[in-house]
């Protein structure tokens, strides 16, 4: 009885079959930004695999030298192919932004959904938890870890996870509270619905479409700042690929007349990052149409 | 709270390094076995023997002293360390918030008054620009301004004023960039905002002057979104120096703390993660006093929404 109530109230719902129609509504600029995401992200699948040459293997012969031939961007600063390195580095250059995004929103969305829902003491220590974690901006935190844990991209990325909670949790907070006051959840929890089931069965679901903008726009926030990390030689290590090492470890060609390794990684992750934001603002637009 | 979130602060940097992994006695002595003697006197002079809260107390006491202990690596008071290099940190940030409030706040006026092609242009520039990291932002201009044109130098400080303001210029820039794109699209959003409320529309029909009326209805009332956005981006970029320092070797507090953190100088990483989380919730607390004075309804103590 319940169960079947309950699909009536919850019926608008976001269901999967609106997911792509849902890009489909965000525009030119969407859709291409959708497009080089999902580029991206192959790239970090089947990067090692599809890359021409290997991308570990340095040939001190070849340091500097331009595009020839096969070698499409040419070689960095040990003679090892550009381009292989750019497509075996977006493995570790998107896998630490996912990692980021899913964990700071999986415990912002938990801390949000509980405060807006016991509300009272719990929501007044969470939210001043929240606040003193404000004070501690990313990349500070994300240095600090790889001070005491060691440089790499976990301890970078579970420091990032922490800096970046409150901000889910506050853009969370709001609408989980605008939907624990909708009627149907008073109607679920007369039929006896327990806490727990309505939370995760109907509120969540319902904010799913801000949830998956605001982990959106993260993708983009995370990947500059782990890039960043990387660059500051506190996250991925070299000689493993990855865009922002591959940028720091080719900074003294620009000064001597060879910037492409440098500026080719650099691209990757600007073009990377835009998509993101695009697509996440467009999310956001929707999201906030829907629902009014 | 400014001070209570400041205590807590201090009290979780404490506590990570404590927790750090490690025996302090070598990290002291560099990985060197010690006489038992000298041991015990290391143990004595940083109370390692004593509880965690105790310990946590000397450092703080000491802190607020100025005493931030000493870098094991370059045998110096943390505390001189940081001073003498806690001015280039702060030149840096000033120089880039400058360039924000006047070009960032600058551009979205303009772009939020004048629909049309000015206005389009600045939202794909400022589109582009919001996703250019600060370290990629570093690698174009030295390529453009010092290699190709040769207008600036490249790396390191200056010695007197005028040569720190050109050595700067490139830095301030790199740090600027990304923030001062997200404060124009801020500002024209909230400017456009305004002009279309109705108590605009109301004084352009009494025929109130173009000036006045962009002065006196229009930015007042965007101005508190304006400062929250520029406070929030100012403020982030007391981190972010960390990696336009690197970027253009310069030796300020932000790149220090990353050698720091390479080398596992843990009394160094203590005492410039202090320094830069007062500096990050002292901003913020400007910010919110700002917001005091240009909106009569906030009062001190209370957020603005």
């Amino acid at each position: 009885m319940s169960a079947q109530v309950s699909t009536i109230v919850a019926a608008p719902s976001t269901r999967r079959s609106r997911s792509l129609s849902g890009l489909r509504g965000t525009g030119v600029a969407g859709m291409v930004s959708a497009a080089v995401i999902a580029l991206a992200t192959i790239a970090a699948i089947f990067g090692p695999l599809i890359a021409p040459y290997n991308p570990d293997l340095p040939n001190l012969s070849l340091a500097w030298v331009g595009p020839v031939g096969g070698h499409l961007l040419g070689f960095d600063f040990q003679g090892r192919d550009v381009l292989s390195r750019l497509l075996a580095g977006a493995q570790s250059s998107m896998l630490g932004p996912l990692a980021v995004v899913l964990l700071s929103m999986t415990a912002g969305a938990v801390l949000a959904v509980v405060s807006a829902w016991r509300r009272g003491a719990a929501d007044a220590v969470i939210s001043s938890g929240l606040d003193i974690l404000f004070a501690f901006p990313g990349i500070l935190l994300a240095v600090l870890a790889t001070a005491i844990f060691g440089a790499g991209l976990t301890a970078a990325s579970i420091a990032l996870s922490i800096a970046y909670m409150p901000y889910v949790a506050r853009v969370l907070r709001g609408a989980a509270l605008r939907e624990r006051s909708q009627p149907y959840v008073a109607a679920l929890e007369v039929q006896g619905s327990s806490a727990t089931t309505i939370c995760l069965r109907h509120i969540i679901p319902n904010m799913l479409a801000l949830i998956v903008a605001q982990a959106t726009i993260m993708f983009g926030w995370a990947m500059v700042d782990l890039a960043a990390i990387s660059f500051l030689g506190l996250g991925v290590q070299p000689p493993a690929p990855n865009w922002g090492v591959m940028i720091s470890e080719n900074q003294t060609g620009i000064l001597q007349g060879y910037p492409l390794p440098a500026l080719s990684a650099g691209v990757c992750i600007v073009a990377v990052v835009i998509a993101f934001n695009i697509l996440g603002e467009r999310l956001f637009v929707q999201a906030q149409a829907a629902r009014r | 709270m400014l001070l209570a979130s400041l205590l807590i602060a201090s009290f979780v940097i404490f506590a990570a390094v404590y927790l750090a992994p490690g025996n302090a006695i070598s990290a002291l002595s560099g990985g060197r076995a010690l006489p038992a003697s000298s041991v015990r006197v290391l143990e004595a002079r940083y109370h390692l023997n004593e509880p965690f809260l105790a310990q946590y107390w000397y450092w703080l006491t000491n802190a607020l002293h100025g005493n931030l202990g000493i870098s094991i690596i370059l045998r110096e008071n943390v505390s001189t360390l940081i001073a003498s290099r806690i001015w280039t940190t702060a030149g840096l940030v000033l120089y880039a918030s400058v360039l924000i409030l006047l070009f960032g706040i600058g551009m979205g006026i303009v772009a939020g008054l004048r629909p049309g092609f000015l206005d389009t242009s600045t939202l794909v520039v400022t589109a582009i620009s919001a996703a250019i990291p600060s370290f990629v932002a570093a690698i174009v201009l030295i390529l453009l301004f010092s290699v190709k044109l040769g207008w600036f130098p490249a790396l390191g400080n200056g010695t007197t004023f005028l040569s720190n303001v050109q050595h700067f210029t490139l830095p301030a820039v790199a740090l600027a960039f990304s923030a001062l794109a997200i404060v124009a699209r801020v500002t024209r959003a909230s400017i456009r905002e305004e002009s279309e409320r109705e108590h605009v529309q109301t004084a352009v029909s009494r025929g109130i002057p173009a000036r006045q009326l962009i002065r006196r209805h229009i930015l007042r009332n965007a101005a508190i979104p304006i400062t929250t956005i520029a406070g929030i981006t100012i403020a982030s970029l007391i981190a972010v120096a960390a990696v336009v320092e690197t970027a253009f070797s310069l030796n300020g507090l932000g790149a220090y703390l990353v050698q720091a953190a390479e080398s596992k100088d843990l009394a160094v990483v203590q005492g410039i993660s202090l320094v830069l989380v007062t500096a990050f919730v002292v901003v913020n607390m400007l910010v919110d006093v700002l917001y005091a004075l240009l909106d009569p309804r906030v009062s001190l103590g209370s957020r603005a929404q």
